[in-house]
């Protein structure tokens, strides 16, 4: 079991929970945890060399890496693990933003527990990125899902309790769903006669979920995920919940949390029940274009930090789903590319807002201004943040949103297209809120005369958001090699090629 | 005039009938825990007495038997103990009172 | 072709960006100002002499006979989408990105020399000239796309750079006002540009420019007559990526950012809102030229925008105050003469006298590039000197900065339109080219050039003549306010350098270059003749113009004043920009903002909000309301259990009996 190279991204959070466990101080636990997310990032980097040349000798295998484990045998429960160029991505990012997320909660109080917490729930996310079997990718899930409540009660700020439930209650609602949805999945995995299983890989080969299980399974299975997803109309944990996470928190939850849902929905939903996809995708095309729209607008208005860059993110993860949905290469590849790519920006916009906020102990837009004097290093920051978030080429969100719109206008059904120009719409709203904010809080004269004494970032401040704008830049400038990576997975999805 | 199954199952009836009887009127603690004697011996009676009369070469109904008196007795010492506690506590052993074990 | 030059062009500008923004706090004012403007040189000669050798060199790779031919020095794929679409970073070389690599460097450069004066002790001067070089590396980049998803990516470059350089004194609410304004404005147009280029890559399944343009028939028949809403898909596809241009070059009605972007230092908008960026739009309608060609519907709506906004922007200008202003719709009228000139050009899938349009519309970019930058450079040497943007503080000002007087009065003549100044040659082109359409393009535009000439002279009477004021008095009254105050006196040497070099261009490009021979639409020399009837007619008017401006505002008098009162509406309209600003506001504000964002928002909290926790207030008040079953008294429960117990029993004994 530990020949295989997968299952140390568990083992190693597992290690660094024992490691915390024995702490005195804050300086080892900084250390265990910029060590262990260092540890990870640096396998994950490791597993990706390995792949490439795996992948290189061998296209036409789906997974790498693959192993399975049996832990419950009635029910045919394994731990079963495996990757692709997709799973490799989600656990790059989940790597880098671990670190900076490390070095963003610097001085975060109660230490010792926060970081027991966060990194259970990086246990739950990297489990649920290298499972492929479903009650296991599950349980990972729930994994990820319930330090969550703990670390916004205990930690957040605002009406952190009212948001703690909320958040908890409404992604639970959506693992009730998912779960019936797994479950009918196991019960039709297997042709009569034949042993179920919930390993992903089987599933495919087997082929046997008939057609009217599809239909029924396949909203389940996607509404449930969609709601971690943040799709319209179950977004609304999202504002409320990251407006109350500490920093760290709100990195990982929008960085990498949200990726779980339109990884989920991909892997789960669209790869085993192809004919559902092509014949529903109409509907979920339609709330997650209601999404994009519907978020950047919202944002246009807010006045929390907080709530502007969450509404962001409904937009953009809205942006996902929406080209996960229509079924072609190059839109998943751009939905894919946009979850690194939104992951990596929005938790940068998140760490510095966590900055700022430490500062002026407001995330009020009409209660600070010309922070771009005061905080220069900050406020540069925030822009090229803003120019990822808008597009600007060079940056990451520019490659993946072309790629999405010219990927999804390559449907030849004009419904589609049309859907694709509404969701263009909103870059030009986004360019409106991301410019609002950086008008109101950056430029102009300084608001409050109080904030001319604040201090500008600390070392371990400059490390967490240089390496994220480093990722954002080298995406935004690099696309292609990404771009390959996530490419060759495709070829193995049966709604793609039909 | 033979002694039936009828002339024991009537008294573990009424038996039965006062322990229910008491255990829901009595707000004594005590009382209560007589009440519930009762009715358990009722059936115990009832075990005995259907082993004898219907399956007279078995041992079951001896056995529960005998087993529920143990219960019996073990469930007694317990219940004595806590309501020594609570009275030891509120000076009180009325049920009604006995609810600060709720917050 | 060797790439390493053309790959040197867009990297020394990329890391001049990288190294004055990274490092440039750790330098002094000087030496990043010399870095830029070197690093501004070096790029000067190489794109000089790339440019002469595709001209003059006469390699086959450049010429076939007397045939121009379009030569890619590179093209390397950035970003795959499918098996055929990719967005491809390249370098093309043709006649007109040689023509805009000559423009581009030559003006930015002196605007790097120029800045070193102008913006000297500014905070922030380093990142300036990183902006400088962030700019001319993306506009070199736009010019030299050799796939139309480069030129989208530089395009928002350019609009990302005019941002932050507009945005340059971001302390000034009037400077972030605009800079917001111009990023947005512009973004809207790019929405067009880019449904315009999916519907395209759509059709064409191709995203690169040669294949489009030197196979215009074979995008025709790949969009196989497809229509939508009544015009053809091409149509829709084609003004839609005009749209893109409309935003960038500010035609009506998407200029209203331009003027505004006056807010950026004067060198800047000399540099991005008058020679180079402004007029993407007339080089991208251009690189497309072919494609137009086959719609005339396309062509015809591009003739009208670009018509109405010249009009409109000549009335505008003549009733400000602000310098920068006047020249800022100078500018957007100018481009809309190239907007014209392109539209003309071409009826029923044919060219109209021998592709003149074309031509003139190019000639028309580079020579305005030169004279307007010369106006604007004049403007902030002007300003630099009275620290005002208005006329109203200036006046007689010819006695006190003569090199910026002789220049500015150049630029004037040459963008008036005179004989032998740069203007009057491309000018006439265009003229001609209107005529040859359609004689109602004609009069209109030699209506608008004679506007031209009367706007120009207009403000050049009012800065350099007109009253005298005190302005001995001025300095002392601002001194006793215990501010520094001077006199109006000569800007220093790298300021007037600029001047008098874009003067002696504007003196001569326009009779000394061969350009019928250098820049046509299809490659093949034309040979230009001035069609003096026109020529003669045009000049006429021009003087005419002049001559009225003199009339009224040589000598201070009261006659502007009493002609604007009595016609106090009309001058107030065209002072406001004919309320465009005001409706813009209403739409973004009362419209967008109250009546979309807002309703979504509260919607948001209160439909979507409130059903979730209507949800949890129904689950919460239920449990509350059963929780009472759960009372802690054990007789409670015994009473529901025997009841439940009887009930059962009964049901028991019906069914049973």
């Amino acid at each position: 079991m530990f020949s295989n190279i997968l299952i140390y991204f568990v083992v190693i959070p597992v290690v660094m929970l024992l490691g915390l466990f024995l702490c005195r101080d804050i300086k080892q636990i900084r250390a265990v945890a910029v060590t262990g997310s260092v540890a990870l990032t640096a396998l994950a980097v490791w597993v990706l060399v390995e792949y490439l040349g795996l992948r290189a000798a061998d296209p036409d295998t789906p997974m790498f890496f693959v192993g399975s484990w049996s832990w419950f045998a009635p029910l045919n429960i394994h731990l079963a693990v495996g990757v692709d160029g997709i799973s490799i991505a989600m656990l790059l990012l989940t790597g880098v933003i671990m670190i900076t997320g490390s070095f963003a909660s610097w001085e975060i109080p109660q230490p010792k527990e926060f970081f027991l917490w966060l990194v259970l729930l990086a246990t739950g996310v990297y489990g649920f990125f290298i499972s492929i079997d479903l009650f296991t990718m599950f349980m990972f899930y729930e994994v990820a899902l319930i330090p969550m409540y703990l670390l916004i009660g205990v930690w957040g700020s605002g009406n952190k309790n009212y948001s703690a439930m909320k958040l908890t209650l409404m992604l639970m609602g959506g693992s009730a769903f998912l779960m019936l949805g797994l479950i009918g999945i196991y019960y039709h995995s297997a042709p009569a006669g034949q042993p179920l299983t919930w390993n992903i890989l089987e599933i495919v080969s087997n082929d046997a979920i008939s057609h009217g299980w599809q239909t029924f399974l396949f909203p389940m299975t996607f509404v449930g995920f969609g709601v971690l997803g943040a799709m319209f109309p179950f977004h609304t944990w999202s504002p409320d919940g990251h407006a109350s996470a500490p920093t760290a928190v709100s990195m990982l939850h929008a960085g990498v949390l949200m990726k779980l849902g339109g990884y989920g929905c991909f892997r789960v939903a669209i790869y085993l029940m192809p004919q559902a996809a092509h014949e529903l995708a109409w509907i979920f095309i339609i709330l997650t274009g209601i999404s994009v729209v519907y978020g950047a607008f919202s944002a246009c208005v807010q006045n929390d930090l907080k709530y502007i860059n969450a509404y962001s993110s409904v937009s953009h993860c809205g942006l996902v789903l929406f080209a996960i949905l229509m079924l072609n290469a190059t839109a998943m590849t751009g939905a894919i590319m946009q979850m690194l790519s939104h992951g990596l920006m929005t938790a940068l916009f998140f760490a510095l807002i966590g900055m700022i906020y430490g500062r002026t102990h407001t995330r009020d837009i009409r209660e600070m201004g010309g922070m771009m004097q005061i905080l220069p290093y900050l406020s540069v920051c925030y822009v090229i943040a803003g120019m990822a978030s808008l597009g600007l080429p060079g940056l990451s969100g520019f490659v993946a949103e072309m790629t999405i719109f010219v990927g999804s206008f390559q449907h030849t059904d004009l419904f589609h297209r049309v859907f694709v120009i509404v969701a263009c719409s909103s870059i030009v709203t986004t360019a409106v809120y991301i410019l609002r904010v950086v008008g109101k809080l950056l430029y102009g004269p300084v608001y409050d005369q109080h904030h001319m004494s604040l201090t500008d970032a600390k070392w371990w401040e400059r490390l967490s958001t240089a390496a994220l704008i480093v990722c954002v830049a080298g995406i935004g400038c690099f696309p292609n090699f990404f771009v390959d990576i996530i490419k060759s997975t495709w070829k193995f999805f049966g709604a793609l090629n039909m | 005039m033979d002694i039936t199954l009828i002339w024991y199952l009537v008294p573990a009836l009424v038996m039965f009938c006062c322990g229910v009887y008491g255990f829901l009127t009595r707000r004594n603690m005590i009382a209560m825990l007589i009440s519930l004697e009762l009715m358990l011996n009722a059936v115990d009676i009832n075990f005995v007495v259907f082993n004898r009369y219907l399956y007279p070469g078995s041992m079951e109904g001896w056995m529960f038997t005998l087993f529920g008196i143990a219960i019996a007795a073990a469930e007694t010492a317990l219940a004595i103990a806590i309501i020594i506690n609570l009275f030891r506590v509120s000076k009180n052993i009325d049920v009604r009172d006995a609810t600060h074990m709720k917050h | 072709m060797d790439i390493t030059i053309p790959v040197l062009i867009l990297a020394i500008p990329l890391f001049m960006f990288l190294l004055l923004g990274l490092a440039g706090v750790k330098m002094s004012h000087k030496l990043a100002g010399i870095l830029g403007t070197l690093g501004m040189g070096t790029v000067l000669v190489l794109s000089y002499f790339t440019a002469y050798t595709y001209w003059f060199s006469g390699s086959p790779e450049f010429i076939d006979g007397t045939n121009r031919l379009q030569f890619t020095v590179f093209n390397m794929e950035w970003l795959r989408f499918t098996d055929f679409l990719s967005i491809k970073l390249g370098f093309l070389l043709d006649p007109i990105s040689a023509l805009l690599l000559v423009v581009i460097t030559t003006i930015s450069f002196m605007v790097h020399l120029y800045s070193l004066g102008y913006m000297k002790g500014e905070k922030g001067f380093q990142r300036y000239y990183a902006f400088l070089s962030l700019f001319s590396f993306s506009m070199l980049g736009l010019v030299v796309a050799t796939n139309i998803f480069q030129m989208y990516i530089f395009w928002e470059l350019v609009g990302a750079s005019s941002f932050l350089l507009i945005g340059f004194f971001y302390t000034l609410p009037s400077a972030v006002a605009a800079c917001k304004k111009a990023f947005i404005v512009t973004r809207f147009a790019d929405l067009g540009f880019l449904i315009g280029i999916l519907i395209l890559s759509f059709y064409t399944n191709q995203l690169d420019f040669l294949p489009m343009t030197q196979n215009p028939q074979g995008v025709l028949s790949s969009f196989g007559g497809a229509t939508f809403m009544g015009a053809s898909v091409l149509t829709w596809a084609l003004v839609l990526i005009f749209t893109g241009g409309m935003g960038k070059s500010a035609m009506l009605p998407l200029h209203i950012w331009l003027p505004d972007a006056m807010e950026g230092p004067t060198p800047v908008s000399a540099l991005i809102h008058a020679a180079t960026m402004v007029v993407a739009g007339v080089y991208l309608v251009a690189r497309l030229f072919p494609l137009y060609m086959l719609e005339d519907a396309a062509l015809t709506f591009i003739t009208v925008v670009g018509a109405v906004t010249a009009f409109y922007a000549a009335c505008v200008a003549c009733a400000q105050i602000d310098i920068k202003r006047i020249l800022a719709f100078s500018t957007i009228s100018q481009i809309a003469f190239m907007m014209v000139s392109l539209g003309v050009a071409a009826r029923n899938g044919e060219v109209i006298h021998e592709g003149l349009g074309y031509m003139a519309s190019m000639f028309h970019l580079f020579t305005h590039a030169m004279f307007k930058a010369l106006l604007f450079l004049g403007a902030g040497s002007l300003i630099h000197a009275v620290h005002s943007n208005n006329y109203t503080a200036m006046g007689g000002l010819r006695k006190y900065m003569p090199i910026t007087h002789w220049t500015f009065l150049i630029g004037c003549l040459a963008i008036a339109g005179i004989w032998p100044f740069a203007g009057f040659f491309s000018k006439d082109e265009i003229l001609t080219a209107c005529y040859a359409n359609s004689p109602l393009w004609g009069v209109w535009m030699t209506v608008v050039a004679g506007m031209t000439a009367f706007y120009m002279f207009r403000m050049y009477f009012l800065i350099f003549w007109w009253e005298n004021p005190d302005y001995a008095a001025r300095v002392k009254e601002q001194e006793a306010h215990g501010h520094h105050a001077s006199m109006p006196h000569e800007s220093p040497l790298t300021m007037t350098i600029p001047l008098v070099f874009l003067a002696a261009v504007s003196v001569c490009c326009g009779w000394m270059v061969p350009f019928g021979e250098l820049v046509t639409y299809d490659g093949h020399e034309y040979h230009i003749h001035i069609d003096w009837s026109i020529a003669s007619m045009s000049l006429v008017v021009a003087f005419a113009a002049i001559g009225l401006a003199a009339w009224l505002y040589m000598k201070k008098n009261d006659k502007p004043a009493r002609m604007a009162d009595s016609c106090r509406w009309l001058w107030t309209a065209a002072n406001r920009r004919f309320y465009w600003d005001e409706i813009y506001l209403f739409v973004t504000r009362r419209i967008i903002f109250d009546g979309i964002c807002k309703p979504i928002a509260w919607f948001d909290r209160h439909i979507i909000d409130g059903t979730m926790n209507g949800l949890a207030y129904v689950t919460n008040s239920l449990s509350g309301a059963i929780k009472g079953f759960q009372s802690g008294k054990v007789q409670m429960y015994i009473w529901w259990y025997l009841v439940g117990a009887v009930v059962l029993g009964i049901i028991t004994a019906v069914c049973v009996l």
